[in-house]
């Protein structure tokens, strides 16, 4: 059987890692960004000179022959669902069994005036970077258009070349439709105190260009103002990058629509990753999450469906990361926003403003329900056996120093939530272990 | 970099600068008082050869060609006397009236050492604080601005430095090829003419090449990540090659550089009593260097508890008990002894000389023996049972302190392929049977009194061990490569005692590097930054936990990861289901249930 992966990303390579190891099927990946697979998350880090082009590809150019996943350099235009073929750019056509859509994302550009300009771009692609690369020379300023995980990591690569940065966005406060307010707020001052120009609750007007059809400067849209700048980031979130499927048997919406099988609508093709959409998300998920977990998940259960085991798509519990700047950030499970009333908090912030704990939990039932941490550590099957078991928020507690994750040495300040939901709710609770011990946690896990 | 860094940069290359040209500031003449030989026959026929050569009380420019002089002088002497033996009817024994050519060795450094004078003779003071005051003056200035930034990792731009970038994947590999072709050529003259240990080490090398190259089948893997196509560190080029001949000199041709160590000779008066050796020279540059770099590394890492207790650590050992302790006990006519440094790194503890002197010296020499080999026998295995072999190698060990402090700028250049871990296996166990072989030979003669097993000569596999291994290996290469293949060269492919902490480490401890669950986003920072060159990404990703015996436990990897996946941690539960290969987090499940 010839098994045919468009995308080369998370997604696409963990489908073919896992159909190689389930089966001896014909394996062809196909991408037209990069040759070899490289971790997309770690762009910025070559941009800063962290590290090498090279480093961030996670397996050596040997590994796909040797594990008989052939790799081509193109571009698909089209697909012909009908008759199992693929028409490449290159002209070549590829046929194919069964298909995997692994498409991932595209930066979202909202109709700006003069977003299609040089000097302007997202941060996804490689060649993303390369337009990057190309502009920062004698860069006087960057503009950045978006307050998410991506416009933060653009603005740290800008800076690390000591080029002065300007943040548009549009939310009163840093991803607070995300992040708890104090959350929130510490991570806007801590952008601050990386010497970023962040300004709140502002939209991009428009891009002004000059006769090269550069871009040299922005509008902002409330206040008028004009922010001359050599670049402008366009980082106001993604959708998935499905722009050539549009008009054909394939059911799409806002991305490519999966059961839970992740199977399409049409049999023996599959969409995993950023472009696929689930038609029933487990409750309390979302249809599309573009994350790296996710599309790592998803490849593996279309790969175990591609090799005849029939397998349900479960994300399980949510947990994600990401670093601002210098703060480390971890949430695992239910952490709101704005949550209902019956979601209480217990938060713990360090007098630095650089680390907090915040644990949520049922009113009503007493469950945990969600960790969110800023510069601590946590370890995902604690928390995730907390969640999975829906454990009282006091069980929790008097375990918790098990889950810091920290380096040796650290301090630990799980003892500072027992006294706060002490105080808070006129207990007494104790600590059952003060410290973390990995005995300890190997025993509680398999219990 | 702000102005106060450029100060501190500018004064530490200006020390460097006077370092290095200090080496042709003294005069010398060779004069009766001068030359440093006792034996009466020896010393006459020397000073009359000098005389008759119009070498004595001649002043010379610099070294170079008084050190030429020098050396044929004693050469004619010993030519003459040989000749003259017969006939001479000399009562006392042989040596005494023949020159013997480890003699000349002996006599050659002191000589020069104390025929050197002039303007860094004059001033020593002066020099000492120009170079050494001036140079930690201006490192001090240079690392202190950071404290004043932001806490976190700060890796930024390392790989646009033409310092810490690396080299290509050819030049580097040139590099290496002709230091292990220019060793073995210069040890041919070393064992003056024998070439039967050259050419079985030659052998050896390549036995290996060809069990990875085609046995191991990786002649045709190309590995980009164990170096870069196209870059080259031109500055990192220029330190390798200046690290390097520093180490030709300090270990084969210490005549050279006595200026170096008359600057230092006030320091070594102080400490142990007498005029410094090139061996006080390098322990105090050694020590200087892990100190201050020691703090850069403490700077870098300050929101780092694991870090900073570490770096105090190895900048203590070092310090304390591999500098000062050693000379205080010199000075009181006690064995120079370095307590923390463990057979067979230290490979001449099981040399005669060594056993003899230590039992020549009472009860603490029988103490230090003892004490040595409990280390071995004792402390080794049931350290690293509970911590990894990080207790020593990157927490006490004098080499894993200069590796993690003037080293860490240079951590990232460690090779990352498959390719490297397969040379790195065979090599440091080639290594460490080598270091027990040549023990054993060495223990042998000292217990039988017999020299010769078989065709080996143990005086001769003893006197290559030192040079090839204890030298070139992990001087020469080990530190000279550090800006070519990372800080970590000779921790990693040839430390014997590393090979041996690792035996340990990868069979029986509780040690390993625990993994987050699936927080892992494969960024590959935890592999970049292993100065021992493992992929921890490859495990990360997979959410194995990680037990390998190179690992040191320096604990980087787990400050770079962006997402707090990685811990170093201690527990004897789980090793075997938790380093599975196919360890996921959330299809486990579903696999189980096929
Ligand atoms: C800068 C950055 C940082 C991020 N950091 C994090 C993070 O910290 N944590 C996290 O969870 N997530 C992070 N993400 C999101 C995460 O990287 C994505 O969710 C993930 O990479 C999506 O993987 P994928 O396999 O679905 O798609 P992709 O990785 O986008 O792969 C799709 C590939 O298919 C190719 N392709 C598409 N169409 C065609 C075609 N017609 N023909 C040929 N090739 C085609 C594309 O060029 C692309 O190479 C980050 C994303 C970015 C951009
Ligand atoms: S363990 Fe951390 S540093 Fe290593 S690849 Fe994963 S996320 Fe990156």
């Amino acid at each position: 059987m010839k098994v045919v992966i468009i995308g080369n990303g998370i997604s696409g390579i963990t489908a073919a890692r896992w159909i190689r190891k389930l089966s001896d099927h014909e394996i062809t990946v196909i991408s037209s960004e990069t040759k070899y697979f490289y971790s997309r998350t770690a762009l910025m880090y070559v941009y800063m000179g962290h590290m090498r082009a090279e480093d961030t590809q996670p397996y050596e150019p040997w590994f796909w022959s040797r594990n008989r996943i052939q790799l081509m350099e193109d571009h698909v235009e089209t697909i012909d669902f009908e008759n199992r073929e693929l028409s490449l750019k290159s002209g070549k056509k590829a046929p194919y069994d069964k298909l995997i859509l692994a498409l991932g994302s595209k930066p979202n550009k909202f109709g700006w005036p003069g977003q299609d300009l040089k000097r302007v771009g997202g941060l996804y692609h490689w060649q993303d970077l390369e337009n990057m690369e190309a502009h920062s020379a004698g860069l006087s300023r960057a503009v950045i258009v978006g307050g998410g995980l991506i416009g933060i990591e653009m603005a740290e690569m800008f800076r690390s070349r000591d080029i002065p940065v300007t943040m548009l966005v549009r939310e009163e406060s840093y991803w607070n439709n995300v992040l708890p307010p104090e959350e929130s707020q510490m991570v806007s001052d801590h952008i601050r105190a990386h010497h970023i120009d962040l300004r709140l609750g502002v939209n991009l007007g428009e891009i002004i260009g000059n006769e090269q059809g550069q871009a040299m400067g922005v509008v902002v849209k409330e206040t008028g103002e004009r922010i001359d700048c050599g670049y402008v980031g366009l980082t106001a979130g993604v959708h998935p990058n499905i722009a050539f499927l549009k008009d054909q048997s394939l059911e799409i919406q806002k991305g490519i629509l999966v059961n839970n099988n992740l199977e399409t609508n049409i049999s023996g093709v599959y969409a995993i990753g950023d472009c696929a959409q689930l038609r029933e998300p487990r409750e309390g998920r979302r249809s599309i999450e573009a994350v790296w977990y996710t599309g790592r998940m998803m490849g593996e259960v279309a790969a175990h469906n591609i090799c005849g085991h029939v397998t349900e798509y479960d994300p399980g519990i949510w947990f994600n990361s990401a670093k601002f700047l210098d703060i480390e950030y971890q949430v695992y499970g239910t952490v709101l926003a704005k949550p209902p009333e019956n979601h209480v908090s217990i938060f713990w912030q360090h007098e630095d403003n650089t680390k907090s704990i915040r644990l949520v939990f049922d009113q009503r039932t007493n469950e945990i329900l969600g960790f969110n941490l800023m510069g601590v550590r946590f370890r995902h099957e604690l928390c995730e056996k907390w969640l999975k078991e829906k454990t009282d928020i006091e069980e929790v507690l008097r375990s918790l120093p098990l889950a810091n994750f920290d380096p040796e040495f650290s301090k630990q300040y799980e003892g500072e939530l027992i006294r706060i939901y002490n105080a808070q709710f006129g207990k007494n609770i104790t600590a059952k272990h003060k410290k973390r011990s990995l005995d300890r946690v190997l025993q509680f896990l398999k219990k | 970099m702000s102005l106060l860094q450029k100060i501190g940069l500018t004064l530490f290359l200006c020390a460097l600068a006077i370092f290095t040209l200090t080496l042709g500031l003294n005069k010398f003449t060779l004069t009766s008082e001068s030359l440093a030989v006792d034996k009466e026959v020896h010393r006459e026929s020397i000073i009359s050869m000098a005389r008759d050569m119009g070498m004595l009380d001649k002043t010379y420019q610099n070294q170079f060609a008084f050190v030429s002089d020098l050396k044929k002088c004693i050469k004619a002497s010993q030519l003459e006397l040989s000749a003259s033996y017969d006939n001479a009817e000399y009562k006392g024994s042989e040596w005494d009236y023949k020159i013997g050519d480890w003699a000349i060795k002996d006599y050659i450094l002191p000589t020069v050492q104390k025929s050197g004078h002039g303007m860094v003779s004059d001033n020593k003071g002066l020099f000492l604080l120009l170079t050494f005051g001036l140079g930690i003056l201006g490192g001090l200035i240079f690392i202190l601005p950071k404290f004043m930034e932001q806490p976190g990792i700060k890796n930024d731009n390392i790989y646009h430095d033409p310092l810490t970038r690396g080299m290509n994947y050819n030049i580097r590999t040139g590099l290496l090829i002709t230091s292990i072709i220019g060793i073995l050529v210069y040890g041919i003259f070393y064992t003056s003419g024998n070439v039967l240990l050259p050419i079985l080490s030659a052998i050896v090398i390549l036995i290996i090449i060809g069990l990875v190259f085609i046995y191991q089948k990786e002649k045709n893997r190309k590995s980009p990540r164990s170096a870069s196509a196209k870059v080259i560190g031109w500055l990192g080029l220029v330190a390798g090659i200046y690290l390097i001949i520093f180490y030709i000199l300090l270990y084969w041709k210490p005549e050279y550089i006595t200026n170096w160590m008359t600057i230092v000779d006030p320091v070594s008066e102080k400490l142990n009593g007498g005029a410094a050796s090139q061996w006080f020279l390098y322990g105090l540059m050694y020590t200087v260097i892990v100190l201050v770099m020691g703090v850069r590394m403490i700077s870098k890492y300050r929101h780092n508890r694991y870090q900073i207790i570490r770096t105090l650590s190895v900048m203590f050992f070092q310090t304390a008990i591999a500098f000062l302790l050693p000379e205080i006990l010199t000075r009181l006519n006690y064995p120079y002894y370095d307590f923390k440094n463990i057979w067979p790194l230290n490979y001449t503890f099981f040399f005669d000389w060594n056993i003899k002197n230590l039992i020549a010296s009472g009860g603490l020499g029988i103490f230090m023996l003892v004490w040595g080999i409990v280390l071995i026998v004792l402390a080794v295995p049931i350290i690293t049972y509970f911590f990894g072999k990080r207790w020593y190698c990157s927490w006490v060990c004098g080499c894993g302190g200069l590796a993690e402090t003037m080293g860490d700028p240079f951590r990232q250049l460690s090779d990352k392929s498959v390719r490297a871990w397969r040379f790195e296996r065979w090599i440091i166990h080639a290594v460490l049977v080598f270091a027990v072989v040549m023990t054993l030979m060495v223990l042998y003669h000292y217990f039988t009194g017999r020299q010769q097993v078989l065709f080996l000569n143990s005086d001769s596999i003893r006197s290559w061990y030192g040079f090839l291994i204890g030298s070139a290996f992990a001087g020469v290469v080990g530190t000279g490569f550090y800006p070519l293949m990372g800080n970590r060269v000779w921790c990693r492919y040839g430390c014997p005692l590393a090979a041996y902490l690792g035996l340990v480490q990868r069979f029986k401890s509780r040690f390993r590097i625990t993994t987050n669950g699936g927080q892992c986003i494969s960024c590959g920072n935890c592999s970049t930054y292993c100065e021992m060159g493992i992929d921890v990404r490859h495990y990360a990703q997979r959410g194995q936990d990680i037990v390998r015996s190179s690992c040191v436990g320096c604990g980087v990897c787990a400050a770079v990861c962006p997402r707090g996946v990685l811990r170093l941690e201690n527990a004897s539960a789980d090793v075997n289901q938790r380093t599975e290969d196919l360890r996921t987090v959330h299809i486990e499940d579903l696999i189980n249930a096929q």
